[in-house]
This record gives structure tokens, C-alpha cells and sequence, in this order.
């Protein structure tokens, strides 16, 4: 994988906001003191009179944000996943989802990735606290190019969106992709098989694309790759068509176990026909906190690498 | 409503009520029969819980109709506990869960900016309110963009759920705190309309900051036992008091009726 397909998600943000504020005199976006980190920068300096800064101050951001939606405004509301989504939990159901206005949640440093800031800042809670709020879209994009289609799908769509993006640099899985398109709850199905299915959000799914050419050389499977990158509203067909048609499911995701992309999986599978019921092995955080580390050695101490996916699937296939 | 729906905040609704008078019968610019119009001055009630005095006002004021008041918490009614934009003619904001107004009654004062557009914003707090800090994170970024097309109002009924406000949260000292954000503070009679009306108009006047009116009103106001009296903050009346609650309304607005009587007779002579 060479250097130029390796960007973060985060930075793939950025830049689509800015071209999306050049064609679109309605988006605004307020930040809370990391415009360098969410990368909303671009935006702030190509259109300083749609751009707040709020300061240290989330709640009040997505408040703000929520106020500038009602006045037929396109807003992006940007921190930390931890801080959009954690700490300003409140905020985002009562004034963004209940009032259903159109105000994009963006939580950037999602995950272990984020790794040396530690615990603290490592959110592995968010998919689950946002997915569980009505009216609330979810969506988690794997790559740059996915992060950039997301950006734009999400400022078409009218109503609130929580936009999960990573820290660090990811490869570019789309890229090679026949056929590849990105559309809100219809998932990308981004190598074909029938001996087993990994389903998987955001960085793992670049770890779910090398499992499965691992099993492919090693074990001689055929394994079938998801990109879930709609948690709400999740693909259902989709989900039964990979157990109809490949026998076992694994999910891969930068999140804890409870809530997240595994558990929206076993909610569809659990009210499903006969054939449709199959193993399922989660891959993700069991429900415990991070800590420092580089975002690899993270990864790796908590079980979400290449080859705990690889083993999750020759699991899920005995069972 | 209150009665009929058995449940709801009466105390700090009758201590607004005043206030919401002045702003939606005198001050703001509103077209009830286009309650969308983006042009409109916009009203958040912070204190979504007083229901009772906003949807009153929003019903007298011809967004819906009055007969529509009685449905009031019903499961099947617009009209729930809490204020709610997408349901009920005229409510700008959806509010509820305290402290979070005040952010959203400023995002809708930038975007008039960012539009050049004219209109203003008030926001309706409670002392008790204030307590909770997303109001100043909402304060301090007002002032730092120079949001002078916003106002906020303090119903300052110094009473909260668990008792009086100084025995809980502290001593509030609102104008104080607002002025220390940067903020023009205004103190009024919150019961008396030609201040409230003063006040809004001189804090329209004001070219570079936010204004906040603290408004010290009585809890309760009106009905002799539920003025300044904390148990009101959400009880309901029985039977017996309903029917004194009753009179006593009653005899103030005939008492204003004479008087309003008796001004236009003077005028017509």
C-alpha cells in the first residue's frame, strides 16, 4: 500500500467541507477549539463568516448548532468523539434529534486509534449512544475517499447525523472497487464470497480486507467483506443475505462489544428465517477501557488486529 | 390545562407570564398565521416546562386554537409537558432539559448575521436555571461575537424544585455573573409591564453586547397560596383550591376589566 492511498479520515473531512462550503452557501460549521484536529481549519479559513469557534465548550456548541439548523441552515457541529458525542450527549438528543433538525454530529479521534492521549479520550461508547437515539443517522466510513462521500451523502440528507472519523492515517480500501458507491443505509459489499462473511466499520474494515486475503492463501476460503459504514439505518439485507449465503458472520469494529456495530448485527439476526440463523463472532473492545499506546500497540492489546479477525472467522466457520 | 391535565408547573408559569405578555403582545415582530416566517423575532423557552403560560399566550395570541389548551398533556394532544417546535404553531425552539436555551437562542442570533437579517432573539431562563453551566459557556461565546440582537431573560422567582433558589444553588446575583460574561444587565419588577417593556426596548437599542433583563418576579403570582410558596413549582390544585385559585383570577381580571373600562370612557369623553 504506498503512502499516497494512506490518509485519515478525519483530514478527508476536512477538505470535503471546504468543497462542500464553496457549492453550498447554507453549511456552517462551528468547532470547539480543535479546528486542527477535526480539520474543519479549511472551512474556517475559506469562510470565516459561516465558521464559529466556540471555545472549550461542547455543549454549547451543539446548542449552537442546533439554533443556526432551525433557521434552515446546514450545520456541522465538530469535537472529539468523545466530547460531541460523550459529553455533549444531552445536548445532541434534546436539541438536535428530538426537534429532528438538520445538524451534522462530527466525532473525530474515534476509537483506540487515537492512542498515546489514553482512556480518556479513547470513545468506544459512541456508536452505541448515538445509534440508540430516534431520529439519529450513524455512519462510520472506512477510508478517505468514503469519508469525503459520507460528508457530501450527509449534507444532502435533512436530519441529524452523527459522522464517526478516525486519528490516524487508514489505506485506502474503495479505491480498488468495481462498482464502488456510497449511500446512506446501503452497504458496500467490498469483496465477494460465500464461505463466511466479515462485517466492518471504520478502520477495521482495511483489517477485514487483509483477513480475508489471508484466509484466501492460508486456509483457501472464500470470505465476503461488508462495508458497514450505515450503523442507523442498518442494511438489513445485507446482513441476511451474508448468512443465507456464506453460513458465518463476523463483525469487526474500533468499539466496544456492547452496542455497537456486533450488537446492531445480532439485533437483525435475531427475529430472522431458519436459514438465516448462523454463528456470529464479534471483534471489538469487551467492555473495557483503553490506554496509552501508539494506535497500533492499542489495537493489538485489545484484540483488533488482522489476526484476531482471521481467527474470529475460523471460529465462527467451526462453530 | 393544569387541571384538567392534572399535572404540569403552574409556579413558574404564573412568574413568567407577565414577561411572555409584554414579549409576544407588545415587543416581538410575529405573524401567527405564518409561524415560520424566517423574518420573525424568536422566543426560547428555556424553562420548557412552563407550558401553561407559553402555550396560553401562543393560543391567545392566535398560533392555535384556544380550545385546543385543554388537551393539554393528553396522549393524544400536541400540546406535551415540555415545549416542542415540531408539534405546537409558534414555538421557536424545543426545550426541556434545563440550561440548554440560551446556545440554541444564540445560534439562531448569528445566523441573522451570516443573513443580514434584522431580527431578534429572547431567551427565557429560570434562576434556578442558571445553575447549570452550559448557560455560561452560552454567555461568554454571546458576548465574545457580540450578539447584541439577543436577549436573555431571567424569570427570577427564586424558587426551584427542592426549595428557594439562595438555599440551594447559592445567592444568584444573575446581573452581577452576565455582567462578568461581557453581558448588559438589566433589573426590573418582572411584573411590572412598562418596565418589562423599557427594558426590552432599551436592550434592542444596544449595538455591541447582549442584554440580560433579570426579571424579579413571585412564583406562584396571583393565587394567594401558591405565591412564593415551593410547593408549586409542579403541584396541582384539589377541588378547594382550584375554586379559590379561580376566584381570585377571576376578580383581577374584572378588576382590569373596570379599569380598562373606565380609561376608555376618559379617552371617549
Amino acid at each position: 500500500m504506498s503512502d499516497m492511498n494512506v490518509e485519515s479520515t478525519r483530514v478527508a473531512y476536512g477538505r470535503a467541507l471546504c468543497e462542500l462550503g464553496e457549492r453550498r452557501s447554507d453549511v456552517v460549521v462551528v468547532d470547539a477549539d480543535l479546528t486542527t484536529c477535526t480539520m474543519t481549519c479549511f472551512f474556517a479559513q475559506k469562510f470565516p463568516e459561516r465558521f464559529f469557534n466556540g471555545g472549550i465548550a461542547e455543549s454549547n456548541m451543539v446548542g449552537m448548532g442546533a439554533g443556526l439548523a432551525t433557521t434552515g441552515k446546514t450545520v456541522f457541529v465538530n469535537s472529539f468523539a468523545m466530547f460531541s458525542a460523550g459529553r455533549a450527549y444531552d445536548q445532541v438528543r434534546n436539541a438536535v434529534c428530538y426537534p429532528r433538525l438538520n445538524v451534522k454530529v462530527v466525532g473525530t479521534h474515534a476509537g483506540l486509534s487515537v492512542g498515546e492521549d489514553g482512556a480518556t479520550h479513547q470513545c468506544i461508547e459512541d456508536i452505541s449512544l448515538m445509534r440508540t437515539i430516534p431520529n439519529m443517522t450513524v455512519i462510520v466510513p472506512c477510508d478517505a475517499e468514503e469519508a469525503k462521500r459520507a460528508t457530501i451523502a450527509m449534507s444532502e440528507y435533512d436530519g441529524p447525523c452523527y459522522l464517526r472519523l478516525g486519528r490516524s492515517p487508514v489505506p485506502a480500501v474503495t479505491s480498488g472497487v468495481a462498482d464502488y458507491d456510497f449511500q446512506i443505509g446501503k452497504a458496500s459489499t467490498l469483496k465477494q464470497g460465500t464461505d463466511a462473511t466479515i462485517i466492518a466499520c471504520g478502520l477495521m474494515v482495511g483489517k477485514a480486507m487483509e483477513a480475508a486475503a489471508v484466509l484466501e492463501s492460508t486456509e483457501g476460503l472464500n470470505v465476503r467483506v461488508v462495508d458497514m459504514h450505515t450503523i442507523k439505518p442498518i442494511d438489513k439485507e445485507a446482513i441476511l443475505a451474508a448468512a443465507r449465503e456464506t453460513g458465518a458472520i463476523v463483525t469487526a469494529e474500533e468499539h466496544n462489544m456492547i452496542g455497537g456495530l456486533g450488537a446492531a448485527v445480532c439485533e437483525v439476526l435475531s427475529e430472522v428465517p431458519a436459514e438465516c440463523c448462523v454463528p456470529i463472532i464479534k471483534v471489538g473492545v469487551a467492555d473495557v477501557f483503553g490506554h496509552s499506546g501508539t494506535a497500533e500497540a492499542c489495537l493489538e492489546k485489545y484484540g483488533l488486529t488482522v489476526g484476531h479477525v482471521v481467527d474470529a472467522v475460523k471460529k465462527a466457520r467451526s462453530l | 390545562m393544569v387541571q384538567a391535565a392534572q399535572s404540569g408547573h403552574l409556579g413558574g408559569s404564573m412568574s413568567v407570564m407577565d414577561i411572555l405578555t409584554v414579549l409576544y403582545f407588545n415587543t416581538m415582530r410575529i405573524t401567527p398565521d405564518s409561524p415560520k416566517n424566517p423574518d420573525r423575532d424568536r422566543c426560547v423557552l428555556s424553562k420548557g416546562h412552563c407550558t401553561p403560560a407559553m402555550y396560553s399566550i401562543l393560543a391567545h395570541k392566535g398560533f392555535f386554537p384556544i380550545e385546543e389548551l385543554k388537551t393539554f398533556r393528553r396522549i393524544d394532544s400536541n400540546l406535551s409537558g415540555h415545549v416542542e417546535m415540531t408539534k405546537v404553531p409558534g414555538v421557536d425552539m424545543s426545550a426541556g432539559s434545563l440550561g440548554q436555551g440560551l446556545s440554541a437562542a444564540l445560534g439562531m442570533a448569528l445566523a441573522a448575521r451570516i443573513d443580514g437579517c434584522q431580527y431578534r432573539v429572547y431567551c427565557i431562563c429560570g434562576d434556578g436555571e442558571i445553575q447549570e453551566g452550559q448557560i455560561w459557556e452560552a454567555a461568554q461565546v454571546a458576548s465574545h461575537y457580540g450578539a447584541n440582537n439577543l436577549t436573555v431573560i431571567v424569570d427570577n422567582n427564586r424558587i426551584q424544585l427542592d426549595g428557594f433558589t439562595d438555599r440551594i444553588g447559592g445567592p444568584s446575583n444573575a446581573a452581577d455573573k452576565f455582567r462578568a460574561f461581557g453581558w448588559n444587565a438589566i433589573e426590573i419588577d418582572g411584573h411590572d409591564v412598562s418596565q418589562i417593556a423599557a427594558a426590552l426596548d432599551a436592550a434592542a437599542a444596544d449595538a455591541i453586547a447582549p442584554t440580560a433583563i433579570i426579571a424579579n418576579t413571585v412564583k406562584g403570582r396571583g393565587v394567594s397560596f401558591m405565591e412564593n410558596n415551593p410547593k408549586w413549582h409542579g403541584g396541582t390544585p384539589n377541588e378547594d383550591e382550584f375554586a379559590i385559585a379561580f376566584s381570585e383570577v377571576q376578580s383581577r381580571i374584572d378588576h382590569l376589566n373596570d379599569v380598562l373600562h373606565k380609561i376608555s370612557e376618559g379617552v371617549s369623553r
